[in-house]
């Protein structure tokens, strides 16, 4: 391994081999492969209890596994776990912000951790980026869950890591702040970042990601592109049902798909992009 | 990375130290009880109790009162360490390129900070009472390094229940003992009233020994061999509490 290994894109940029983790009698992960390409959008898919939240917590340093090994970004995350923190950034289940400070404190406080010139530079442009800036007074425990889940992942775009691990982002929001993570999300894959993103909601593996590994019992029981999985079930049939909206498609045509984020960019046509 | 450890400590001290100051509520209630207390023993029981000695009775057990200040303090310290492991925030931190002891000593300095600022306002109101010492300014910095001692020994303290606590209650649950064991020493009475087997524990408990060495400090007598009982515990607790948190933490981490 060198440290030229994290700018070759033939290498993935995450690789697991057999891990396994264990919490007492639970044996939460029973040997798990998987590997994600740089620069691509990779969904662990799994119900809840599944493991998700291990395999996340395993390869960005904050536990250890049992057996296997995994390498993010060319290095091992037993080996060599500063050089792994120096190339990936967490967001939670649950929002990590700093609730009392404010949303540009916490930017700041990010910065300054990352060791990086003008903290203040920095997190101005994040609150901009994130139609944060008329917030970034305010204390980010006033926030509402959509705006602290901006603030969150905006936290974790410091720096440029060039891989984000995102564990249930969507869990708990409504749907607009659903739709605007969803957007970050494409806009960070589009700018070369490669994302891992754990969910249990079908639709976010599908909207989102390049790939698609099931994550049941403790180990992955498929691993294939959206295309892929389709075809694991008989041909489709041709049918004639009659077009029914979806209760989502009801909801957000009458309350508009704008959400929070009036100063978002052309929040409908972004929106349909999803679609 | 150990390179980094000064300036992430610098970073993440700022953090919590603004905390405080957005709720100096923390100070205020810590110097309140010492304060209450001070005012209870000086003017409703203190006029009861025989010290035997010449000394004003509230010069007599200010030492004691600034212990219980400190030990009162240090339960914010378990609080708010506790509050940084529930939310995401202790993990996005282990998660970054910092170095992981600065999000203990973060803690750790700003505990020191809360208190003596604490007790810097417990013995502004006690001079108010009629504290008077004509201490040197080599005694008051004798007092001032064994506060320190005592609240980095009790803040490491602090530091083992914050992290291994499982709720609120219980991170700030442990320094109740802490605040009473001034009271079962010679900081409010002197130690050979009390029945024989209590004048043993009180004599042989550190606070006796802290306490004694403070107030002759104030009272510029000879501190003798006290202070270097006293100074024995201070380190022992300190050592000793500090390689505990420690592990806790190392353990935490795999």
């Amino acid at each position: 391994m060198n440290t030229d290994s994290n700018t070759d894109a033939s290498r993935p940029a995450i690789q697991v081999r057999g891990i396994e983790k264990s919490f007492k009698d639970l044996h939460v992960l029973r040997g798990v492969d998987f590997d994600v390409k740089a620069g691509s959008i990779f969904a662990l898919l799994g119900s809840n209890g599944a493991g998700k939240t291990t395999v996340v917590r395993i390869l960005s340093t904050l536990l250890k596994a049992d057996a296997g090994t995994a390498t993010v970004s060319g290095f091992d995350v037993a080996a060599k776990p500063n050089d792994v923190r120096e190339s990936i950034s967490l967001t939670g289940q649950f929002a990590a912000v700093d609730e009392v400070l404010t949303g540009r404190e916490n930017l700041v406080l990010v910065a300054k951790l990352r060791h990086l010139k003008n903290p203040g530079a920095i997190a101005d442009e994040l609150l901009a980026r994130f139609s944060l800036t008329e917030a970034g007074g305010r204390r980010a425990g006033t926030y509402s869950g959509g705006m602290r889940r901006r603030l969150d992942i905006s936290m974790s775009l410091i720096g440029n890591p060039p891989i984000i691990f995102l564990d249930e982002p969507t869990t708990g929001l409504d749907p607009q702040a659903r739709i605007e993570v969803w957007q970050t999300v494409k806009k960070l894959a589009e700018g070369g970042t490669t994302v891992l993103l754990t969910t249990q909601y079908l639709d976010e593996a599908e909207q989102l990601a390049d790939r698609i590994a099931i994550l049941h019992k403790g180990t992955i029981i498929q691993n294939g592109t959206l295309a892929e999985l389709k075809q694991l079930l008989p041909a489709a049939k041709v049918e004639y049902v009659e077009k029914q909206p979806s209760l989502e498609d009801v909801f957000l045509a009458l309350v508009g798909e704008t959400g929070e984020t009036d100063a978002a960019v052309e929040p409908e046509t972004a929106g349909k992009e999803l679609r | 990375m150990t390179s980094h450890v000064l300036g992430d400590t610098r970073v993440l001290t700022g953090r919590s130290l603004t905390h405080i100051l957005r709720s100096p509520d923390t100070i205020i209630t810590t110097a309140v009880t010492p304060i209450a207390l001070m005012l209870l023993f000086v003017y409703v029981l203190g006029g009861a109790i025989n010290t035997g000695s010449d000394e004003s009775y509230i010069n007599y057990m200010l030492p004691g009162i600034l212990l219980i200040t400190v030990a009162s303090g240090i339960a914010y310290t378990a609080y708010r360490l506790f509050l940084d492991m529930q939310g995401g925030i202790f993990e996005r931190f282990q998660s970054m390129p910092i170095a992981r002891s600065s999000v203990l000593w973060a803690h750790v300095l700003t505990s020191l900070v809360s208190n003596l600022v604490s007790v810097a306002i417990v013995i502004g109101v006690a001079f108010i009472m009629g504290f008077r010492t004509g201490a040197s300014l080599g005694a008051w910095l004798g007092v001032a390094g064994i506060l320190v001692l005592f609240t980095l020994a009790l803040t490491w303290l602090a530091v083992v229940a914050g992290l291994s606590a499982k709720t609120v209650d219980g991170a700030s649950a442990f320094s109740y003992p802490l605040i009473f064991l001034p009271f079962i020493s010679s900081a409010f009475v002197p130690t050979d009233t009390m029945p024989a087997p209590v004048a043993w524990f009180a004599e042989n408990q550190p606070v006796t020994s802290i306490v004694d060495t403070l107030r002759a400090l104030f009272a510029q007598e000879p501190v003798g061999n006290e202070i270097w009982i006293a100074l024995g515990w201070l380190v022992a607790i300190l050592v000793g509490a500090y390689i505990w948190s420690v592990a806790i933490y190392r353990r935490k981490l795999s």
